[in-house]
């Protein structure tokens, strides 16, 4: 089956309200932090990456030193160096080209484009990217800027969203015995992780429970 | 330079790198079957990383609050095939309730 953008544009749609309210509990959560709107939305539009965006403006609000909020942000973000490497055969052109088209790579865009047995489809991941984007944006700017009129996020339990989504994500994906290991593995390494290693950390060991691919049938 | 923005660039110019890795370095090359069945594997596990750090993870700490409930909600939306923005809005609802209530 062939995709096009606008299918991946369709599979997102969903995703994408949902980014427009976690993008506005970012911008409220940054406008708290004292970053100052327009910062946050610069960073929305530039680093394009909910959680380690929320990491980085959590350790400023906190007093954390600069170095320790880019850090917790950096290695949140490492797992683009292994997911952009699944997608990459995927990208032709140009490498400016593919330099433009890889900024579109984000969890969700990344998930939904997932094919199955390793193949991932660049038309449904950039159609789900470009979706993702001003969503992402605009949110962020309306909770930077609307922030006194509207509520802590928290209370409207947008926090707990982000685990369902993935968990939502994750099941399609479990289609054969070793996926289903590779997730529980996964997961458990994260558990044992979290409370000795600062975020990002647990996430990124936890990707070593592909490994599991190695093991002939 | 503020502090903000500092970490405003830093982390935009880290994430652009990161997201760029694959498919400047690698983009259009046929990987290998190996690697392939790696790949695989490696979406399941990232998932179930990630949904476990989102729902009990704390500044090195495990943090057990309202987001498993909300998890749970989630999770029953997601056995019922109810369609992803109700599963979303059943999960944030369902936390919001309890943070309500207690």
């Amino acid at each position: 089956m062939t995709y096009r953008y606008r299918d991946g544009a369709r599979k997102i749609a969903p995703i994408g309200v949902a980014a427009v309210a976690f993008g506005a509990s970012f911008g409220i959560l940054a406008e708290t932090a004292g970053t100052g709107p327009t910062a946050a939305v610069v960073m929305s539009a530039t680093t394009f990456a909910g959680s380690a965006q929320f990491a980085a403006v959590s350790v400023l609000d906190a007093a954390g030193a600069t170095l320790a909020a880019i850090l917790a942000a950096v290695l949140l973000n490492a797992r683009y160096a292994p997911i952009s490497i699944t997608v990459a055969s995927e990208f032709k052109g140009s490498p400016w080209r593919r330099l433009v088209e890889s900024q579109l790579i984000v969890d969700e865009s990344w998930a939904i484009s997932a094919r199955g047995g390793g193949r991932f489809d660049r038309h449904l991941l950039l159609g789900a990217g470009l979706t993702l984007y001003p969503c992402w944006v605009g949110g962020t700017a309306v909770g930077a800027f609307g922030a006194e009129f509207l509520g802590d996020p928290e209370t409207l339990g947008l926090d707990a969203a982000f685990p369902a989504l993935f968990l939502a994500l994750l099941v399609p994906q479990v289609v054969s015995r070793r996926a289903l290991v590779a997730a529980l593995l996964g997961g458990t390494i994260a558990v044992v992780l979290i409370p000795f290693s600062s975020p990002g950390i647990p996430i990124i060991v936890a990707s070593a429970a592909c490994l599991i691919g190695l093991e002939r049938r | 330079m503020s502090p903000v923005w500092t970490v405003v660039a830093a982390v935009g110019a880290a994430t652009f790198a990161l997201k760029a890795a694959g498919p400047v370095l690698l983009g259009g090359r046929e990987l290998p079957r190996r690697a392939l069945a790696l790949i695989a594997l490696l979406a399941p596990a990232l998932l179930a990383a990630l949904v476990v750090t989102q729902v009990v993870g704390g500044n090195r700490e495990l943090v057990f609050d309202a987001r498993l409930v909300g998890l749970g909600a989630g999770a029953a939306a997601i056995l019922l095939r109810a369609p992803l923005l109700a599963v979303i809005v059943v999960a944030a609802a369902a936390t919001a309730v309890v943070r309500a209530l207690f």
